[in-house]
């Protein structure tokens, strides 16, 4: 058959659709599940980490059942809603609907009798998104642990944000201040407080500003929506 | 205002060239003088600015998961999101051939000017690079697809627009020899990479 | 452009073996394998392939896995298109072959994000600019177009190797003189937050080289290794 016909390259092209659609259809159907497992379980490993638990990829899903006793969402006025699976909850979905619309997910905890609440966190680093986990003890105003990642930031920079020692620096950090005003925690430069853990502030990476401003305003604002409910939750410190 | 943002942000911030590195091949094989330079540079522009835009819609209504809701609620668990690569690939390709003939009759002139270098831009990464960008970063609508797409565009043109200056002028400098040519190019483009670093950051 | 003096090149070499008679691994056909990691290297020789993969190379370990990924595609494309180089129609040969690398890399990506899920996050989209990458086209049509499977795929290990080499030997520089690390061991003693509190060459005093980490650095790296191989090699010389 000639090879420049309008006949050949007719059929040799809708052979080749055919082939190489089947071929990859029956590829990703069946990576999809492992996939999709990858994400779950690296989402369980993040929220088991803020509180202090290591799970190794084989037992995230069994560690994540012991400890996280209840999941739960809120609306944007600290109520409790049914209407969606808490951890099936995509933030940057939610984020681009209207504030009334969104729904904030909450992981509570229980570790030998301790509990911990996590809150999901992301926004905006210098780049592009950046997002993370923050634990909070009973008294809802402790930082527990945080975890963080990003999609975009420079690495050795801004990237840092996910290395264990940036992290470590929010430990026992207090989101009130001392006369009980909600604050958050500022990734400060040039900061001086050494060990301080009641000056709301930690100390930012060195050439990553706009990373460390970016992390201040996401744990400020992601917790700003969740206090009604923690306030709820405490009873034991008087909190404004 | 916030177009204005994003077009500033993807001309100088995340340049094509100065940040990404893409559609190297063709910006080191096409700078030796301004005037083709200019010409491809064009075609970038050109193609970018048609390609994301059609690559988000085809992203949003066609292959992400739910995108295919508008058929009907029974095709809103459909995820066709893994055959992104080689529909992006083919309207880039198809395009390309589509521009080129829409060129080629109504303006022969720029078919002139632009011929030579459009079937070079379906294999060059700054135009499949613009279409992932644009699916990673999620884009709220078209036009701000349509923005991001110039942007890069205009961006990719700047860059080799202003190397080839500087390569037209490099040849009466006493280069060391061994890095004639390629060797220069690369660490000039490096320099210049990092007198672009001082965007970061910037918000309009 | 390179790629056209490169099919000159090699076409007497094509002309030459038409026959399959020879051993599997003759001189001509171990030239195939080598050639590309020196003389003939698609990074600094061919000009081909520079753009997806320099924005990876700020740590070792994503620019071996994106080696390898560039490794299977050109390797298999290559012997694809060199089996259907008969049959392939010639007015949609370009598609044919973007159809084909596509598929691979779709594949590559798939597989990465099922059984390697960190890497491929990091990689993120320059998995997808591999179908791109002036390489794989660049030898589907200099090479596997006129040459046997057998041919085509050293041809493809070789450059697809060659191509690696660069990208791993940038990233080794990159992530020692910026970060003092390998594969994320720190090979250079322990960096504390005062020297007192620091091991091996920081306690001397030594910093890590932040511009090594920005992405501008690649292209000096790549600069410089050029300059260093035409030192050696002065036949590849340009005029100007």
């Amino acid at each position: 058959m000639n090879r420049d016909s309008n006949a050949y390259t007719f059929i040799f092209a809708t052979i080749m659709v055919v082939v190489v659609a089947s071929a990859l259809a029956f590829a990703a159907t069946s990576l999809q599940p492992k996939q999709a497992a990858n994400i779950k379980i690296e989402k369980m490993q993040n929220i088991l980490s803020t509180i202090g638990v290591t799970a190794t990829k084989e037992d995230a899903e069994e560690t994540y059942k012991k400890y996280i006793t209840e999941e739960v969402a809120l609306n944007s006025k600290g109520e409790v809603v049914t209407d969606v699976d808490p951890f099936k909850v995509d933030l940057a979905k939610e984020l681009k609907k209207d504030e009334e619309k969104q729904r904030f997910p909450l992981y509570i905890a229980d570790v030998e009798g301790k509990k911990y609440y996590v809150i999901p966190l992301r926004g905006a680093g210098l780049w592009d998104a950046i997002w993370g986990y923050i634990s909070l003890e009973d008294d809802v105003n402790t930082v527990k642990g945080a975890v963080f990642d990003h999609k975009g930031e420079t690495p050795g920079l801004g990237g840092e944000i996910t290395q264990a020692w940036f992290q470590q620096r929010f430990q026992n950090e207090k989101i009130y201040d001392e006369s009980g005003n909600f604050v958050g925690i500022t990734v400060q430069k040039g900061y001086s407080g050494g060990d301080n853990k009641d000056d709301n502030a930690v100390d930012a990476i060195s050439g990553a500003t706009i990373t460390g401003n970016g992390v201040t305003a996401m744990i400020h604002n992601r917790l700003e929506y969740y206090l009604p409910y923690l306030k709820e939750q405490n009873t034991k410190v008087a909190l404004k | 205002m916030e177009y204005v943002n994003l077009f500033v942000k993807s001309i100088f911030v995340e340049n094509m060239i100065f940040a990404y590195f893409l559609g190297m091949c063709s910006y080191l094989a096409v700078s030796k003088t301004v005037k083709t330079a200019v010409g491809l540079g064009a075609a970038v522009i050109f193609v970018l600015a048609i390609t994301v835009p059609i690559n988000f819609l085809l992203d949003n209504y066609l292959l992400k998961p739910g995108a295919l809701s508008w058929l009907g609620p029974e095709y809103a668990e459909l995820d066709l999101s893994f055959l992104s690569f080689i529909m992006f690939i083919a309207v880039i390709a198809s395009m390309v051939q589509l521009v080129e003939m829409i060129v080629e009759r109504f303006a022969p002139a720029l078919y002139g000017a632009l011929g030579i270098f459009l079937p070079l831009i379906a294999v060059n990464c700054a135009i499949l690079g613009g279409s992932l960008f644009m699916q990673q970063k999620d884009f709220g609508g078209v036009s701000e697809a349509a923005v991001y797409g110039l942007g890069s565009g205009v961006g990719w043109f700047l860059a080799i627009l202003a190397i080839s200056a500087v390569r037209e002028k490099i040849t009466y400098s006493n280069v060391p020899a061994p890095l004639r040519g390629l060797g220069i190019t690369f660490i000039i483009t490096g320099l210049m990479a990092l007198g672009f670093m001082s965007f970061m950051g910037i918000k309009l | 452009m390179a790629d056209t003096e490169n099919k000159k090149e090699k076409s007497p070499v094509v002309l030459f073996v038409a026959e399959e008679k020879e051993p599997l691994f003759s001189k001509k056909n171990r030239k195939l394998l080598t050639d590309p990691l020196n003389d003939d290297n698609p990074i600094t020789v061919q000009v081909l392939g520079i753009c997806s993969a320099l924005a990876i190379t700020v740590q070792l370990k994503p620019s071996i896995v994106m080696a390898i990924a560039v490794l299977v595609v050109v390797a298999a494309s290559n012997v694809i298109v060199s089996l259907l180089r008969n049959l392939i129609p010639n007015r949609i040969r370009i598609i044919v072959q973007l159809v084909v690398v596509a598929a691979l890399v779709i594949l590559v990506n798939e597989v990465l994000k099922a059984y390697a899920y960190d890497v491929s996050k990091e990689l993120s989209v320059f998995v997808g600019l591999i179908i791109t990458n002036c390489i794989v086209m660049g030898r589907l049509e200099a090479f596997a177009l006129g040459n046997g499977p057998w041919k085509s795929f050293l041809d493809g290990i070789g450059n697809a190797a060659g191509y690696g080499m660069i990208l791993i030997i940038v990233a080794f520089f990159r992530e020692l003189l910026g970060s003092g690390k390998l594969f994320g061991f720190e090979v250079l003693g322990h960096k504390g937050v005062t020297i007192a509190e620091s091991t091996g060459l920081y306690a001397l005093g030594y910093q890590n080289n932040g511009l090594m980490l920005l992405s501008p650095a690649a292209l000096l790296v790549v600069g410089i290794i050029i300059w260093v191989q035409r030192s050696r090699n002065r036949k590849l010389i340009e005029k100007h």
